[in-house]
């Protein structure tokens, strides 16, 4: 919630992670330094690389060459590399449903939260209404609450509905949690959106809700990527959750990897290569769309 | 209704059509947010099956059971480094990315790990931490580095035979009598396998006598086989290279040798009778890295391991804080004499003072959640130690142990942490409306 308006977001977000500009404290480290920024941020760089590259290697590995050497050992013996970790993941009847599992919770979650928030940021934006501005300080309020606060309350709810361990109770969840701070991010967007143009519509005889479909929700359209693919990978990487609400049958893959991990070191074939695949996802869903996801992150703090 | 008025806003004044549009989202926050506040708040007055009212006691157990103590502890080093450390450098990043050309590259690669889960990220760093050097990345790199400066070839376990030549003294050995200029000194030693010599190692050579000078020899007094006498050079029987020889006078180390692959030595510059030690570092065990998963270390290493996955968050917000920066102010202050320092810490700190702010707020919140990370890096053994909050409200209420009313004081005692945030937050969005 560091700004109000989508335009400057975006232009931060270009500038976030775009052309590096000079000046302003660049200076700073001095003509002299520059040669040993360049190395220190080259050796930051490698260091902050050398982790994730752990895991993937590891992951191309045996189980038996984990055991016994470090994963740098394959710049000696690359013939060390096999897919034959994802082959046994694949062959794993629990890991691979706990994945179809996965995208069951999250792209409902994602898209209802989507949907229902638009709806009320519509209304909060474009509508007036007694007590409207008191209810949407309501809304800024519980941008914090944490979810433990959700979690005993809603595993008895679910209890006497019949909905604890199901998929349905955990995107539930997941979308009640995740829409204070979707409506606070399409509110803020569609207030940008010019008066004039509302008043337009309504003058041609435009109802509400036509207005909501062919005005805002068009014009919406940045911000509604940048909260789908925040709340994506909120649910896509949520492990708490998924804990407390999915049975066995329900549970996701992170929650899945977590009971492998309680016996790491035999259990790394599996580990390695199903964490990898937890990340793989998100990551692509970064590469992709990275502009609107750091407008989301740009816009999401305080959360 | 009459006819819709319209405010000044230009609004259409639709009360029926607005809670069309807000019920959705107000059933479900009343539901599965705000209802639960006062669920959780009533539910902590009562015992582990909620079947009698304790009044205020599973808080007086929180502030008093050892468990959770620990867990505040950590907690609090929690909110004190993590959010501190991940603005510095996200700050620090920030401001030197200003000047290189791949700035685009280095941003992308640090922000990665914002995308990859808690429990993604506890896996690699699990992995990163591996006690042994040979497995364990960080400690691959910290014994490297260790052996590039102290002194790789050590013999623990070496002992001398039962012969009186060498004396204990510490960890180390000092021969029991004296050598003068011209003398011969030959140390031998047992207890190292032979397998474990380097490969260098040559077979021991009796030294000769030098001029001015003290020549000696450190060697393994064993033969495979049992051939060999003791205290005896034997032929096949190997020198020890690499050992430290100091020579003493009183207990003032006036020379020094190192062993070749021979295991021969010459101590030169000595005009009296000395008493040759073989130091303690010779004989320690090899450095085995540190223990990053033990309960001491456990919870700066998982910090660690949060910088990394947070450092780009913060990077991110902060040079887009910084192009924000209005250049005229910068400016002004160079051309009134100020040197780069200066202005960095007068004018562009303080300018960039306001969000700065939003990111500590922010990493203070999520610090102060912190769950997956614990669990999955924190070995069983250790997971006492590395405790938090979050862990041990899930841990109390449905990790094993079934006491949902001391799970429900903590669900409470964790929002009152966050309510400064929330009051923060309910302020900063009223003046940004005015």
């Amino acid at each position: 919630m560091t700004a109000t308006a989508a335009e400057p977001q975006r232009t931060l977000a270009r500038q976030a992670l775009g052309a590096p500009r000079r000046g302003v404290a660049s200076r700073i480290v001095g003509r002299a330094g520059g040669g040993v920024v360049q190395v220190i941020l080259l050796v930051v760089g490698v260091a902050w690389l050398v982790p994730a590259l752990g895991l993937a290697v590891a992951s191309l590995r045996t189980a038996d060459a984990n055991a016994s050497s470090g994963w740098w050992a394959v710049f000696t013996k690359p013939a060390q590399l096999t897919v034959s970790s994802y082959r046994k993941l694949l062959d794993n009847p629990d890991m691979v449903h706990s994945f179809w599992n996965t995208v069951k919770i999250t792209l409902p979650s994602t898209a209802l939260v989507v949907i229902i928030a638009a709806l009320a940021a519509y209304a909060f934006a474009c509508l007036d209404f007694p007590g409207r501005d008191w209810l949407f300080l309501g809304v800024v309020a519980l941008l914090v609450v944490p979810v433990q606060i959700g979690l005993i309350p809603v595993a008895d709810l679910y209890n006497k509905v019949g909905l604890f361990g199901t998929i349905p109770g955990v995107v539930f969840f997941h979308v009640a949690f995740g829409l204070p701070f979707a409506i606070f991010l399409l509110r803020n967007f569609f207030a940008g959106i010019p008066r004039d143009l509302l008043e337009a519509a309504r003058m041609d005889g435009g109802t509400e809700w036509g207005i909501f479909w062919k005005v805002v929700l068009p014009l919406g359209l940045p911000a509604i990527a940048s909260l789908a693919i925040f709340q994506f990978l909120w649910v896509w990487n949520d492990l708490l959750v998924a804990l407390v609400f999915a049975s066995h049958s329900a549970a996701p893959l992170t929650v899945a990897i977590r009971d492998q991990t309680r016996q790491f070191g035999s259990n790394i074939d599996i580990i390695a290569p199903g964490a990898f695949l937890s990340l793989i996802v998100p990551l692509a869903v970064f590469f992709a769309f990275q502009r609107y996801f750091v407008q989301g992150v740009l816009a999401g703090s305080v959360k | 209704m009459a006819t819709p008025p319209v405010s000044k806003l230009g609004r259409v004044a639709a009360s029926p059509l607005a809670l069309l549009f807000l019920l959705p989202a107000l059933l479900l926050l009343g539901a599965l947010v705000v209802y639960p506040i006062g669920y959780t708040l009533v539910r902590s007055l009562f015992d582990a099956s909620g079947g009698r009212f304790v009044g205020l006691g599973n808080y007086i157990d929180m502030f008093t059971s050892s468990a959770t103590r620990t867990a505040m502890k950590n907690n609090l080093i929690w909110v004190v480094v993590a959010p501190t450390v991940v603005t510095a450098v996200g700050l620090v990043f920030a401001v030197l990315t200003e000047r290189i050309r791949w700035a685009a590259a280095f941003k992308f690669v640090v922000f990665m790990p914002m995308a990859i889960s808690f429990l993604a990220a506890g896996v690699i760093f699990r992995l990163v931490y591996e006690q042994d050097p040979d497995r364990g990345v960080a400690n691959a790199v910290i014994t490297s580095v260790h052996d590039a400066f102290g002194s790789a070839a050590a013999y623990p376990g070496a002992r001398p035979r039962g012969n009186d030549v060498l004396a204990a003294q510490g960890k180390g050995y000092v021969s029991t009598r004296s050598y003068g200029p011209g003398d011969v000194a030959e140390l031998g030693l047992v207890g190292v396998p032979p397998q474990s010599l380097p490969a260098t190692a040559a077979n021991a050579v009796a030294p000769t006598a030098a001029s001015g000078g003290l020549a000696g020899i450190v060697w393994l007094d064993f033969s495979p086989g049992g051939a060999g006498a003791p205290g005896r050079i034997d032929a096949a029987e190997k020198g020890l290279s690499g050992v430290s020889v100091q020579a003493l006078q009183g207990s003032k180390v006036i020379a020094s040798a190192k062993t070749g692959n021979d295991g021969r030595f010459q101590v030169s510059g000595i005009d009296g009778p000395v008493r040759l030690r073989l130091a303690e570092s010779n004989f320690k065990e090899p450095f085995g890295g540190v223990t990053w998963l033990g309960s001491a270390l456990i919870t700066p290493a998982i910090i660690a391991s949060y910088v990394w996955i947070w450092a780009g968050f913060a990077m991110v917000l902060i040079a887009a804080g910084l192009a924000a920066i209005p250049r005229d102010a910068l400016e002004a202050a160079r051309v009134d004499g100020a040197t780069e320092w200066q202005v960095f810490r007068r004018v562009t700190v303080p300018l960039l003072a306001p969000v700065l702010v939003v990111v500590f707020v922010t990493l203070v919140i999520n610090v102060l959640k912190v769950f997956d990370l614990v669990l999955i890096i924190a070995p069983g053994s250790v997971q006492d130690d590395a405790n938090v909050l979050a862990l041990q409200m899930w841990r109390v209420s449905f990790g094993g142990g079934r006491d949902q009313g001391l799970g429900s004081a903590l669900g409470i005692f964790l929002f009152l942490l966050v309510l400064p945030a929330m009051l923060f937050n309910i302020r900063r969005f009223r003046q940004e409306q005015r």
